[in-house]
């Protein structure tokens, strides 16, 4: 079963909950935790591991050879990027540009752009008691995240293809990083805070995965702070809340430090208790 | 005229709360520009009127004619990004996975495959309670190309700053070190950094500081609340005097900061003792940018 955990707005708790969760269905059963939030993943520093694996995670760009080039300029021509272009008699390629879709590649009647990699991130493989945890991080300066992401799903689909839990933090926002780290999962768990700020993008949220069919749920975290505009809305629109945060420094505090809330707070536990029946239930009507 | 752009790397951090305190602070003498497009929020403290709408067209998409279509499949071959799946039998473009390269419309034997271009979202010119104007926008939902609208909102937010004549352009910025986050630092005269004293705080900060670095811009740091760890908030200070970051305020842990806004209000506007220190870093800003 794939859970994405997603949410509009940054800084509501994604990754609180999908370390928590994914460590507490772990005392229980082999879970697998990966970090798509590739520009800044966060989970690793509440999961302790040893290090298993790590690799490169590369990028396929077009490369120039100038040895049969006849400078027709069909390359620029089919690159919907400007990441192609002639000057003169030289071929430029701007890699921040490029997409890699293979078009000036594969459409060059000389075969003069071969496709070379390029790294963008790097990705680790760590293992817990009960806990397997993937994490990429994309290397400063490299704009795209979204292949990278697509890699990253594409590991653990190849090294864990047995049907157990996983678990996939996934970026803040709407745009395409959030749907290519959501579009694969059977559930999304949006998680909020009661704030004008957190409503506000929860109803974003909402539209996203809507437009991508996926059921989802909602969590609310730091509850009791703010109004009772998200719970005024989940009612309304027939969305279910499957846990609530409590509001509370003390949170804030052991989650400065870097420790798992659930096994220090007994408040946060019995939340996470919920949601993971929540899950085991899910489980159980998908007939597994 | 200055561009002084707010960002946080990690979100939570207070990133937009203060700086739409700085947009009160700074009144008709600057303009805004809500760069964070993905989820913006800047329009819940400061009402716009959303007076200004156009559309924002950006990227392509593919779309197969049925019609014309013979199923050969060549299309689903080129692709790279999964995009033309077959559903019930027939070759499909899946839009939220399409890039809209253009690759199979060039080499499709039928020319069953054209591009097209996409509104992505909405750019507003507002007007805003502070007696100034704000540039922001509306992305589309699943839409891409967010770095592209978050330059099209910058520079629409020079331009109406030149003509305007004011002195300062106030952008809060985009989240992560991607895309978005690139464009927003671009033509930036200072930068404010966000964060909070966590072990995801200084991760972050670090990260999204190696990037400003590429651009060579001056920064300061405001650190938010910051007496929930002592120990973090030394390592945050340690690395901000490490790389000459103007220290701007640390700011203790507050839930008038959630108060305020739950009342669509800016801390500066709510709270005396926070507004001293967020005016004190403001005018600290105004001197270093």
């Amino acid at each position: 079963m794939k859970i994405a955990i997603a949410s509009g707005k940054g800084g509501t708790g994604k990754t609180t909950l999908s370390t928590n969760l994914a460590a507490f269905l772990a005392e229980k059963e082999h879970v697998v935790l990966t970090d798509l939030d590739v520009e800044e993943p966060n989970s690793g520093l509440f999961i302790k591991g040893t290090l298993k694996h790590s690799e490169s995670k590369y990028k396929m760009i077009p490369e120039w050879d100038s040895a049969y080039c006849n400078l027709c300029g069909i390359c620029q021509e089919v690159c919907n990027f400007n990441a192609v272009l002639k000057m003169g008699k030289n071929i430029m390629v701007f890699p921040e540009l490029c997409h890699g879709c293979y078009a000036c590649s594969e459409l060059c009647p000389k075969n003069s752009l071969p496709m070379k990699e390029k790294p963008m991130g790097e990705l680790k493989h760590f293992e817990a008691a009960g806990l397997s945890f993937i994490e990429s991080k994309l290397l400063i300066g490299e704009e795209q995240a979204v292949p990278l992401i697509k890699q990253t799903i594409d590991y653990v689909d190849e090294n864990f293809p047995e049907e157990i839990i996983k678990i996939y933090d996934s970026p803040p926002g709407t745009s395409c990083p959030v749907i290519e780290a959501t579009k694969h999962a059977d559930i999304v768990i949006l998680i909020t805070e009661p704030t004008p700020f957190g409503f506000h993008d929860l109803t974003l949220a909402v539209e996203t995965i809507r437009e991508l069919k996926k059921e989802f749920v909602v969590v609310v975290n730091r509850y009791g702070i703010g109004d009772d505009s998200v719970e005024k809305y989940c009612k309304a629109e027939g969305i279910t809340i499957i846990g609530k945060i409590p509001n509370d420094r003390k949170v804030a505090e052991v989650y400065a430090k870097g420790d798992l809330l659930y096994p220090a707070l007994p408040s946060v536990k019995k939340v996470i208790e919920k949601i993971a029946l929540f899950i085991q239930g899910e489980r159980g009507d998908s007939g597994r | 005229m200055k561009e002084i752009v707010v960002i946080s790397g990690k979100g939570g951090t207070g990133k937009t709360s203060i700086t739409a305190s700085f947009a009160v602070l700074g009144g008709a003498n600057l303009l805004v520009a809500d760069c964070d497009v993905d989820a913006a929020d800047m329009h819940l403290l400061l009402e716009p009127d959303f007076a200004g709408d156009e559309d924002f067209y950006s990227g392509e998409v593919a779309e197969i004619d049925q019609e014309t279509c013979i199923q050969c499949g060549k299309c689903a071959e080129v692709c790279r990004f999964d995009a033309i799946p077959v559903v019930d039998g027939k070759y499909t473009v899946d839009p939220l996975s399409c890039e809209g390269c253009g690759y199979c419309a060039r080499i499709c034997p039928v020319k069953a495959i054209t591009n097209s271009v996409q509104r992505v979202g909405n750019l507003y010119t507002s007007s805003i309670r502070t007696g100034t104007k704000m540039i922001h926008a509306k992305l589309g939902i699943g839409n891409e190309n967010s770095g592209k609208l978050v330059a099209k909102v910058k520079n629409d937010a020079k331009a109406l700053a030149e003509k305007e004549q004011k002195n300062y352009i106030l952008v809060d910025g985009s989240p992560g070190v991607g895309c978005p986050v690139v464009s927003s630092l671009s033509g930036a005269t200072f930068v404010v950094l966000v964060t909070e004293p966590t072990v995801s705080g200084v991760h972050d900060l670090i990260r999204v500081y190696e990037l400003v670095k590429k651009f060579k811009i001056n920064a300061g740091c405001i650190i938010n609340k910051a007496d929930i760890n002592p120990e973090r908030n030394r390592e945050i200070k340690d690395f901000i005097r490490k790389e000459s970051i103007t220290l701007l305020a640390e700011i203790p842990y507050n839930e008038n900061f959630t108060k305020a806004m739950t009342m669509g209000k800016t801390i500066v506007e709510f709270d005396s003792i926070l507004k001293k220190i967020i005016v004190d870093s403001w005018e600290k800003i105004k001197q270093k940018a």
